[in-house]
């Protein structure tokens, strides 16, 4: 219940997190439950942002296979893979 | 309950490969169709298939269709049906020409034409030298599939209901399937989507297993939607299972690892495969290495505080060749297990990839069952296809790169099959409300306040039992305990509550109705498996090593309602050529 009331979207984002590949399930389950909430605001809306990628340029970037151009998108892959 | 409705001529559910080729076909003859899909559909695991998808092009080595079928009869273990191998087989170079045609960006070869590679169990002149088999886009086979057909469906106005959980199948008093009750998981509402066919397109169900390669949407919905109907589960007992999957997590360590010369060993640092298989030792087959692995631990030489995997060693390897051949094995331990393979052994265990079993259909992706006399009766107004659906071209065991060859085929064949249907059966029919009301009540069932067991502990429990008792090291008394076990868990599920009520994406809300379909599979699973006394591809037991032809060359059917077991021949007659009769099968 805490959840849903004093952070309206976390239980909109939580379904947002699952996706068609287990390493990004794991991913971002760690990610939500640990690190989410002390989320800066701006931080909070680059999740979101990040969320509307496409599975495997997610899965290429957080396995470190690939880097995102954009520097937001960057600092998002570390504080999900310092999360896991 | 006045619950609202929604009409459409034909209804899909699950927007992976196999449901949206299907949709593709429907929306493309004017057909007004729907998905329905519990994630945003281009979040299918469809994505997560990387190595390719196969067609004999002959583009590499010389190749044709019937190679391919026999390398499918036989990797089926003689379980596969010939007529629908034949006709997936014949069917797959134009399905990939379509592909390549609609925009999937295939790798190319110098001449210009698809790039082909080899994959295990492929063959040229029945059973002869390797073939080259498998069509890929890169590493990114299934992903660009799935975009592909998403952005054509878009294009062909396909309704889409995403983020739309279906619930369980209504029908009429004759038993026609006329759609399915469903819950719009951002507003936690139910809705009624009624039409004059539904195509079953909801995939697999590895979550059945702690150890699986699957995502977490995994959970064979489809699977417990038509046990719960009434309609049996075909060759349930069949789950492929992959040797090497990180420990506790799932995540597969290709063959690769063991091909450059990685090795397995137990708690005494023993190299156990030696004992297993003198002369290839690591790198034995799939099933000879997994049986190892999970005997290993099962003897108490297991690694760890709960002594339950083994380690695969790559730090002999150094750190070149770990690097340059293997760095996707390297970036998923890194990541996941805070370890680098260049210095410190991989915990592995076997890990649950792929069911061979599901809701069985004839060629035409037409859901059949056993009625009076017949054994195949088709059920009116239901169709199925892809991993959820037993159709059967994989058996007992699935070749690399012929499940995404299975969905196409089949979502595009079950789609023909209905376009037929509907030219003459025009208007909706009335659907019984008795059987609106019952899934009703299993929806609103989760609404009930206090306190109770939570669904994460009931899903563990499930998960864990499956692994023990009927993952790859299977024998009468651990299967006998295993059922035991899973009817004590299931007993439990009516005292589970959930803690959070709220309505809008409730997500705890969709695991419990998940956990629900994961437990009717689940018996399934593990009584189908208990009954098969033989070892046929996947389904391997300790006490029984031999395949039995004479009394087990025959589909297994599992029913719900009355927890019995019934069986159906195999089809062994193709459509224009010869019976592969059974073979003892080595590679
Ligand atoms: C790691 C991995 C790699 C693989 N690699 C290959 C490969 O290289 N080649 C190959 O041929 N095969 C491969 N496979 C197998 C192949 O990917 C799958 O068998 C295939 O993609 C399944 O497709 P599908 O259309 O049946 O289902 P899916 O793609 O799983 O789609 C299921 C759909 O159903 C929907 N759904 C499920 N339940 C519900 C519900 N209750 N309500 C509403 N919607 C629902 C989902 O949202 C989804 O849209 C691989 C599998 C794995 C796990």
């Amino acid at each position: 219940m805490s959840g849903t009331t004093c952070q309206p979207g976390l239980e909109r984002l939580r379904w947002q997190c699952r996706r068609g590949l287990l390493e990004l399930d794991l991913l971002f389950e760690a990610f939500l439950d640990k690190r989410y909430s002390s989320l800066s605001d701006a931080d909070k809306e680059t999740f979101n942002q990040f969320l509307e990628q496409q599975d495997q340029t997610l899965q290429e970037w957080l396995l470190g296979k690939t880097a995102p151009e954009d520097e937001a998108m960057a600092r998002m892959v570390k504080l999900i893979r310092d999360a896991i | 309950m006045n619950i609202p409705v929604r009409r459409f001529d034909t209804l899909i559910l699950g927007a992976g490969g196999g449901g949206l080729r299907a949709a593709l076909q429907l929306a493309r003859a004017d057909a007004h169709v729907a998905v329905v899909s519990k994630v945003f559909p281009t979040r299918s695991h469809t994505v997560a298939a990387q190595g390719g998808v196969n067609a004999a092009l002959a583009n590499v080595t010389p190749d044709n269709w019937h190679w391919h079928m026999y390398d499918t009869v036989k990797g089926s273990d003689y379980l596969g049906d010939q007529d629908a191998i034949e006709y997936m087989c014949r069917a797959a170079a134009h399905l990939v020409y379509e592909l390549e045609h609609a925009g999937v960006p295939f790798s190319r070869l110098e001449s210009g034409r698809i790039y082909q590679r080899p994959f295990g169990g492929q063959s040229r002149e029945f059973g002869g030298a390797q073939a080259t088999r498998t069509c890929a886009a890169a590493d990114r086979t299934g992903h660009a599939i799935l975009h592909t057909l998403y952005q054509q469906n878009i294009r062909a106005r396909t309704h889409f209901f995403d983020e739309c959980f279906a619930i369980d199948l209504i029908h009429d008093d004759d038993g026609t399937v006329l759609g399915v009750l469903t819950m719009d998981i951002a507003t936690g509402e139910p809705l009624v989507i009624e039409a004059k066919t539904t195509l079953i397109a909801t995939g697999g169900c590895g979550q059945l297993y702690r150890t699986t390669t699957n995502a977490h949407i995994n959970t064979g919905d489809g699977m417990a939607m038509a046990l719960r109907a009434g309609i049996p589960l075909q060759d349930m007992e069949f789950f492929q299972f992959h040797p090497t999957g990180i420990a506790g997590k799932g995540m597969l360590i290709t063959e690769g690892a063991r091909g450059e010369g990685g090795y397995l060993v137990n708690k005494d640092g023993e190299r156990f495969m030696e004992r297993y298989a003198p002369n290839v030792k690591d790198l034995a087959s799939r099933d000879v290495v997994s049986r190892a692995i999970s005997i290993e631990v099962r003897e108490g030489r297991g690694c760890g505080p709960n002594a339950d995997h083994v380690m695969l060693k790559l730090d002999h390897l150094g750190s070149d060749i770990v690097a340059k051949r293997l760095p996707g094995i390297r970036d998923t331990c890194k990541t996941f297990m805070h370890l680098d393979p260049v210095d410190t052994p991989i915990p592995v265990f076997p890990t649950a990839h792929y069911a061979m079993g599901g809701i069985p259909t004839d060629r035409f992706g037409r859901v059949v069952m056993p009625s009076g006399d017949s054994p195949e009766e088709v059920v009116p107004g239901l169709y199925a296809a892809g991993e959820c659906a037993c159709v059967s071209v994989h058996g007992a065991n699935r070749l690399g790169g012929n499940s995404l060859l299975d969905i196409l085929v089949f979502g595009r064949a079950a789609a023909n099959d209905i376009l037929g249907f509907l030219k003459n059966n025009r208007y909706h029919r009335p659907p019984n409300q008795d059987c609106i009301d019952k899934a009703y009540e299993r929806f609103a069932r989760w609404e009930k306040r206090g306190d109770g067991e939570s669904v994460q502990a009931v899903r563990a429990d499930l998960k864990k039992a499956m692994e023990d008792h009927c993952g790859v090291f299977r024998t009468e008394k651990i299967m006998q305990e295993g059922i035991d076990v899973i009817k004590a868990i299931r007993a439990r599920i009516p005292d589970v509550r959930l803690q959070d009520q709220s309505k809008v994406f409730n997500t705890a809300r969709v695991e419990a109705l998940e956990l629900e379909n994961l437990a009717d599979i689940a018996i399934a699973t593990m009584r189908s498996a208990e009954a098969r006394q033989e070892s046929r591809g996947a389904h391997s037991r300790i006490d029984y090593p031999d395949r039995d032809d004479v009394h087990w060359m025959k589909h297994s059917l599992y029913t719900l309602e009355d927890d019995t077991l019934d069986y159906k021949p195999v089809r062994t007659k193709p459509l224009s050529v010869e019976t592969f009769p059974p073979k003892k099968r080595v590679y």
